[in-house]
């Protein structure tokens, strides 16, 4: 990785920002993050109501000028609920995965640059992580810990680790016997300095783009443990738990699931979108190696 | 070949073992133990020892071990802690439903996203091509449980045209097939964008390679050259992905199952984990577990078995 001085990498980002709003599909997505972003920065003054203020005369009615998308069976207003949700999605899917970034970051380290032996545990370890179909992985560590928004933490982590981990181990691998390594450790240079000022710079870029396109997966790892009632606990407005409450009422008021399942394409549709274009962008060698 | 087999067979059989050890030892990890777990808060500590005796809790943790491997090994995956019924028994009652809707899910998917794939390859860059890209992208991001509720409300409830909810009448197989679309649409959608994008990918390489200029070169029809020497090897890495995809194929047939409220694997452990029936839980986990590595290893052995450039570790 070549070091950039300040002016030269401001002018790469700008060119960066100028080519995603040439690209369609690139800008597309850029404004449906930006939407779920802002709707979650500022839920407490864009939304219309209180998410929890029941008021239950007005239980499960249509959507109307007062109520865009209706109320549910306790008369809460639907699109306040889904803007809250926003925050909750956004929360969950940024904390877990830079839980996963940092602990992916330290197992590929020790992989790639630790001893043989402790590789091949810990590869084996990340094959039998892998076995588990996710939503087996996730019921049955719930059953256990109970449902809430650390053991959906804890999943999600459990899971994604293993793939940041195995990018890092090979970026480490492919440099670890690099002339440039070795001519630092005939210096004197410890493990710390070799790992923190070249291989972490040089895994760190793939691993970021990676991450970042799995944020989408993670918020809906989380809606999908909500809607089956085992997520983030109630009255917390979480959009799968609103497609939770909403399921009961299918038949006569689809507003509820409808409030609960659009937020989430938007949200996946965006992220993805806008991942996909900065990939191309930034790293082609990824788009095959995906 | 025979080397390679017996590599990737011991290396399946390691893996399957370390995921059984895992789930054994997380009961470790909690507070409390399965029997008070499933007891709740309110249970006498009686209640707890007899349940933990019925368990086998009350024995020493290495014996444990030895048994648990044991019964697994000769088929026993426990007993259900409510209802004493064999976890085995539960767990085999419930897959065929869950794999029939996998295999419906995927067969479509299969159906209509290889063709598609080979289409965008073959007219790079047409409107087709463009417009197949956007919207395998699309259908890959959405969640499988949203796409089920909206199929659900769309073509169940609002249009009434297929059932909602429940697998049909056993031994009307036209009525079982209704009742399958639905469920099987939602699982299959998002492997539709998958399909088509990598064949679409590895179509591309394929046509690039010199036994396809050959074959152009003495004038042999489009179709042909693409659907006859191409996809041959273009649709390599589809049967690696195939294999890993188990995985999240069972997950959305999981939430397809509750959506629709089919019996399988999925209503089995969902109805476990709200009544924290553990074995029951563990028992479904090991069988899909050895079911996806399996699927893994039989992926790997085919590529293998046909590209002997895998085998030889190149």
């Amino acid at each position: 990785m070549i070091p950039a001085s300040a002016p030269a990498s401001e002018r790469a980002a700008t060119r960066l920002a100028r080519r995603i709003l040439h690209d369609p599909i690139g800008l597309f997505g850029l404004v449906l993050v930006l939407i779920v972003v802002c709707s979650g920065l500022f839920a407490d003054w864009i939304a219309p109501y209180d998410p929890l203020k029941l008021a239950v005369r007005e239980r499960m009615a249509d959507p109307s000028m007062s109520h865009l998308l209706g109320t549910d069976q306790l008369g809460r207003d639907i699109l306040s609920r889904v803007i809250k949700g926003s925050q909750i999605a956004l929360l969950v899917g940024l904390s877990a995965t830079l839980l996963s970034l940092l602990g992916g970051l330290l197992l590929g380290l020790l992989a790639g640059y630790g001893p043989r032996w402790l590789d091949n545990l810990l590869l084996l370890l990340f094959d039998a992580v892998h076995a588990f179909p996710v939503i087996m992985l996730a019921l049955a560590v719930i059953t256990l810990f109970g449902p809430s928004l650390v053991t959906v933490l804890l999943v999600v982590v459990t899971v994604t680790v293993p793939r940041y981990a195995r990018l890092v181990r090979t970026s480490t691998l492919s440099i670890k016997h690099a002339e440039f390594i070795l001519a630092e450790r005939a210096l004197g240079a410890r493990a710390p300095r070799i790992l923190l000022h070249h291989i972490v710079p040089n895994a760190i870029g793939p691993l970021l783009i990676i991450a970042s396109m799995d944020i989408p997966v993670v918020i809906t790892l989380e809606a999908g443990l909500s809607f089956l009632g085992l997520g983030v606990p109630p009255p917390a407005p979480s959009w799968g738990r609103l497609l939770n409450e909403g399921y009961s009422f299918i038949r006569d008021t689809p507003w509820i699931v409808i409030g609960g399942g659009l937020p989430l394409i938007v949200t996946t549709l965006g992220f993805t979108f806008l991942g996909e274009t900065l990939r191309d962008l930034l790293d082609p060698k990824l788009r095959k190696a995906l | 070949m025979l080397y390679y087999t017996i590599q990737r067979v011991g290396l399946a059989l390691l893996i399957c073992i370390v995921a059984m050890t895992a789930m054994f030892s997380l009961v470790y990890v909690i507070p409390g133990d399965p029997a008070s777990i499933a007891l709740g808060p309110r249970a006498t500590p009686e209640m707890r020892q007899a349940l933990a005796a019925r368990m086998g809790l009350d024995r020493p943790v290495p014996i444990q071990i030895v048994n648990f491997f044991g019964n697994v090994l000769s088929g026993d995956l426990g007993v259900d802690v409510w209802s004493n019924r064999s976890v085995a028994t539960s767990v085999f009652e419930s897959l065929p439903y869950t794999l029939a809707l996998a295999a419906a899910g995927l067969g479509w998917s299969v159906l209509v996203g290889i063709p598609l794939g080979c289409y965008s390859a073959a007219r790079r860059n047409s409107l087709l091509d463009k417009l197949s890209g956007v919207l395998s992208v699309g259908a890959i991001s959405m969640p499988s449980f949203v796409v089920a509720i909206y199929s659900l409300l769309l073509f169940a409830v609002t249009l009434g045209w297929l059932p909602a909810i429940g697998a049909g009448e056993p031994g009307q197989p036209l009525d079982q097939l209704g009742h399958l679309i639905l469920p099987a649409l939602a699982v299959g959608l998002g492997w539709v964008g998958y399909l088509a994008r990598l064949v679409r990918a590895s179509m591309l390489e394929v046509l690039g390679e010199p036994h396809i200029r050959t074959a152009r070169s003495f004038g042999l029809p489009e179709r042909m050259i693409v659907f006859r020497y191409a996809l041959r090897i273009a649709v390599l890495p589809t049967v690696t992905l195939l294999g890993t995809g188990v995985g999240s194929l069972l997950s959305s047939a999981v939430f397809a199952e509750i959506v629709f409220n089919r019996p399988g694997i999925g209503q089995l452990v969902l109805g476990a984990v709200n009544t924290r029936n553990y074995p029951v839980v563990m028992g479904a986990v090991l069988v899909t577990v050895g079911l996806f590595t399996l699927c893994t290893l039989i992926a790997d052995l085919l590529v293998a078995a046909y590209d002997p450039r895998i085998r030889a570790g190149l």
